[in-house]
C-alpha cells in the first residue's frame, strides 16, 4: 500500500471515529433525557411541571417534602424504603450464595450433564411471569405469604438465580485451568480452590452480577404489585400511588420516582468501574 | 526422594482413537533429572500430567516409590509442578503463593514463614516477597513458580516447559541455574520440553517420544551417538543429522551421490544379513568435511555462526536433488555458488526399511 492511501485511510478513519463519537453522544442524550426531565420536574411546583416546559425556574423541595410526609392510608416513605432494601438485599445475597457454587460446578469443575443443567436454568426464564402469577398467588395465599416481604424475597431469588448462574459461569470460565490444577496439586480442597483462587480473580464479575440482581429486584414492579397490596409495599409500587385523576401530579410523581431510583443510581455509580471491568471480562482473554 | 515408574501406562482422550500416550514403560531413578522430549503432540506433556494426577490413566499404572498412585488425586502424590506459564495465583503475594501449599497442609504460620524465607533465599526472591505476580518480570515469576515447588520439599518435581516463556538469553542462564538447583536438592525431577538442546544439556537421561510412543531413553551422549531409529536420529542434534534415502541392491554397497560410504564392520555385516531394500544413511554435519575429494556439489547456503559455519551443499543423488548440511570452520571463505567436494570422515548411521538402526 502506498503512503498516500495510508494517509487517506487515516483521514477517513478519523472522520468515521468522529461520526461514531457524535452518534454515541446523541444516543446518550436520548437515553438520559427522560431521566433529566424527571429530576428537573421533581424540583418544580405542580403548575410549573404541568405547563409548557421551562428550563429556568426557582427550584423547590416541596414535592420531596410532600412525598416523604406521612399521609394516612398510604405507606410511608421510610417503610417503603425499608421494605425494598430488605427484599432486594436479602434476595441478592441468597442468589449469590446459591449461584457461586452452582456456577463453579458448571464451569471450573463441570459436573456430568452440565449442559442440560445450564439449559434447565435458563429455560425457567422462557415462561412470562404473568403466565405463572396465578399458581404463584395461590401458593402464596396457602402459605400465608401474601402481603409479606418473604413472598418477594423468594420470587426475586427465583427470578435472578438463572441469570446470576449464567453470568457467573461465564466469568468463572475465564479463570485459567492451570491455576486450578496448581491449586489441586498444592492440596487445596474444592472450597479452598473456590474461595482462595477463583473468587478473588472474578471479584469484578461478582460485583457486576450482584449489582444487576440488585437493579432488577429493585425495579421489579409486577410481582410486587400482585403479591403485596399494602403491608409490604416496595418503592416501585409506591411511586404509582402518586398518580391522580383529579389534580396535577407530574411534579410529585417525579419527586417520588427520583427518590425511588436513587439507590440504584448510587450503587451503579459506586460499582461503575468494577461493573465495566466485570462486564468486559469475557471480552479480554 | 523417590523413584518413579510408568508401567504400560496409556491415555486415550475422549473422542480420539489414537492414544495420546501409548503403553509407556519408564523407570526414573531416585534423584534423577529425566527429560521428556518430543515434537508437539508427542504425548510428553500428557505423560507428565498422568504422573501429576491431572490426567486420567486409561490402562497401566504409575508408581511413586513403589506405591501405586494411578488412582490417587494430585494432592496425595507428594509432587510439585511448575507450569509453562507459571500458574501463579494472581491475587496473592509472592510469599502467599509460595506458602499456599503449606497452608493447605495446616503448617503453622511461623513455620510457614520460615520455610518460605528459606526458599526465597535460595532463589534470590527475598526482596520480592510482598509483591504480586503482575509486578514481577518473566524471570522472577519463573523463580516464584520454582519457589512454590521447592518450599514443600516434595518427592518429585514435575516441570512442564518451564523455560519456554523466557527470552533466549535468560533461558540459557536459567537452564543452568535449574540444573544446579536440582543437583543440590537431589529431588527426582521429570522435565518436559520440546527443545532438544534443553533436553541434552539438562537431562541425566532423556526420553524421546513421538506420537505417544517412547522411542528411546538414554543418556544424552548415547542418544546422540547411537540413535535407535530414524526419528531419534533426525530429532536429536542441532543442526539435524543428514538423513539420505539409499536403495541397497544385492551387493550390499552403500553409495551416496556415487560415492561409497564407509561402514563399520558390524554395520556392514548387519547390512549383508538384512538384505536389499530402502535404507537411510545418517551423517552428522560435523562428520563431513568440505575439501577437494568426495561427493561433488554446489554450495547453496552458508550459515555463519562465528565459531563455526554450516554449509548447505546441493548435489544429485539417485537422480534426485539432495541438500546436505556440512560443518565448516568459523569465518570460512566458502561462499554460495562455489563448486566443492564433501568427504565423509565420521561414522555413518544406518537405518533399515523399518526405520530401526542397523548394526550396533
Amino acid at each position: 500500500m502506498s503512503q498516500s492511501t495510508d494517509v487517506a485511510d487515516f483521514g477517513s478513519n478519523r472522520f468515521a471515529s468522529a461520526l461514531l463519537t457524535a452518534f454515541t453522544y446523541l444516543l446518550g442524550i436520548i437515553f438520559f433525557f427522560p431521566v433529566a426531565w424527571m429530576v428537573l420536574n421533581s424540583f418544580k411546583t405542580e403548575d410549573e411541571a404541568s405547563g409548557s416546559p421551562v428550563f429556568f425556574f426557582e427550584p423547590t423541595l416541596d414535592q420531596f417534602r410532600l412525598v416523604t410526609s406521612d399521609i394516612a392510608g398510604r405507606a410511608s416513605f421510610s417503610e417503603v424504603y425499608t421494605n425494598s432494601f430488605f427484599v432486594v438485599l436479602l434476595s441478592t445475597a441468597i442468589v449469590m450464595i446459591l449461584a457461586i457454587p452452582a456456577a463453579f460446578a458448571l464451569s471450573v469443575r463441570p459436573i456430568a450433564k452440565w449442559r442440560d443443567v445450564l439449559f434447565f436454568f435458563i429455560s425457567t426464564k422462557f415462561l412470562p411471569v404473568v403466565a405463572g402469577i396465578l399458581p404463584v398467588y395461590i401458593i402464596g395465599r396457602e402459605l400465608d405469604l401474601l402481603n409479606t416481604r418473604w413472598s418477594l424475597v423468594i420470587m426475586y431469588t427465583a427470578l435472578n438465580l438463572p441469570l446470576a448462574v449464567w453470568m457467573l459461569r461465564s466469568f468463572f470460565q475465564e479463570v485459567p485451568g492451570e491455576l486450578i490444577e496448581a491449586a489441586r496439586i498444592d492440596g487445596a480442597s474444592l472450597r479452598s480452590q473456590l474461595t482462595s483462587i477463583v473468587l478473588p480473580i472474578v471479584a469484578p464479575g461478582l460485583a457486576a452480577t450482584a449489582l444487576l440482581c440488585f437493579i432488577f429486584a429493585w425495579n421489579e414492579f409486577f410481582l410486587s404489585l400482585q403479591l403485596n397490596t399494602s403491608d409490604a409495599q416496595t418503592a416501585s409500587v409506591w411511586v404509582t400511588g402518586f398518580q391522580s385523576q383529579r389534580e396535577n401530579f407530574i411534579a410529585r410523581l417525579s419527586a417520588a420516582s427520583t427518590l425511588a431510583v436513587l439507590p440504584v443510581v448510587i450503587a451503579g455509580w459506586i460499582a461503575q468501574k468494577r461493573m465495566i471491568r466485570g462486564l468486559a471480562m469475557g471480552a479480554i482473554k | 526422594m523417590a523413584e518413579v515408574k510408568f508401567v504400560e501406562a496409556s491415555r486415550i482422550y475422549p473422542g480420539s482413537d489414537e492414544p495420546a500416550v501409548d503403553r509407556l514403560n519408564l523407570d526414573i531413578g531416585d534423584g534423577e533429572l529425566l527429560v521428556l522430549v518430543g515434537p508437539s503432540g508427542s504425548g510428553k506433556s500428557t505423560a507428565l500430567r498422568m504422573l501429576a494426577g491431572l490426567e486420567w490413566i486409561d490402562s497401566g499404572s504409575v508408581h511413586i516409590n513403589d506405591k501405586d498412585v494411578t488412582l490417587s488425586p494430585p494432592q496425595d502424590r507428594d509432587i510439585a509442578m511448575v507450569f509453562q506459564n507459571y500458574a501463579l495465583y494472581p491475587s496473592m503475594t509472592v510469599a502467599q503463593n509460595m506458602g499456599f501449599a503449606l497452608k493447605q497442609q495446616g503448617v503453622p504460620k511461623q513455620e510457614r514463614t520460615k520455610q518460605v524465607r528459606e526458599a526465597a533465599r535460595i532463589l534470590d526472591l527475598e526482596p520480592y516477597l510482598d509483591r504480586k505476580p503482575k509486578n514481577l518480570s518473566g524471570g522472577q515469576r519463573q523463580r516464584v513458580a520454582m519457589g512454590r515447588a521447592i518450599v514443600r520439599s516434595p518427592q518429585v518435581f514435575l516441570m512442564d516447559e518451564p523455560l519456554s516463556n523466557l527470552d533466549a538469553k535468560l533461558r540459557v542462564q536459567t537452564r543452568t541455574e535449574l540444573a544446579d538447583l536440582q543437583a543440590r536438592l537431589g529431588v527426582t525431577t521429570v522435565y518436559v520440553t520440546h527443545d532438544q538442546v534443553e533436553a541434552l544439556t539438562m537431562g541425566h537421561r532423556v526420553a524421546v517420544l513421538n506420537f505417544g510412543v517412547l522411542q528411546q531413553v538414554d543418556s544424552p551422549s548415547i542418544l546422540y551417538s547411537r540413535p535407535k531409529n530414524r526419528f531419534v536420529a533426525g530429532f536429536i542434534g542441532s543442526p539435524a543429522m543428514n538423513l539420505i534415502d539409499v536403495d541397497v541392491s544385492g551387493d550390499s554397497v552403500l553409495q551416496v551421490a556415487g560415492l561409497d560410504i564407509p561402514l563399520s564392520p558390524e554395520v556392514a555385516a548387519a547390512l549383508k544379513t538384512s538384505g536389499p531394500g530402502k535404507y537411510s544413511v545418517g551423517l552428522r554435519p560435523e562428520h563431513m568435511d568440505i575439501g577437494t575429494e568426495g561427493i561433488a556439489g554446489e554450495v547453496a547456503v552458508v550459515e555463519e555462526l562465528g565459531s563455526e559455519s554450516f554449509v548447505h551443499v546441493s548435489t544429485i543423488h539417485q537422480g534426485e536433488p539432495l541438500l546436505m548440511e556440512v560443518r565448516a570452520e568459523g569465518q570460512t571463505k566458502i561462499k554460495r555458488g562455489d563448486n566443492v567436494h564433501v568427504a565423509v570422515r565420521g561414522p555413518a548411521h544406518l537405518f533399515g526399511p523399518d526405520g530401526e538402526r542397523v548394526g550396533d
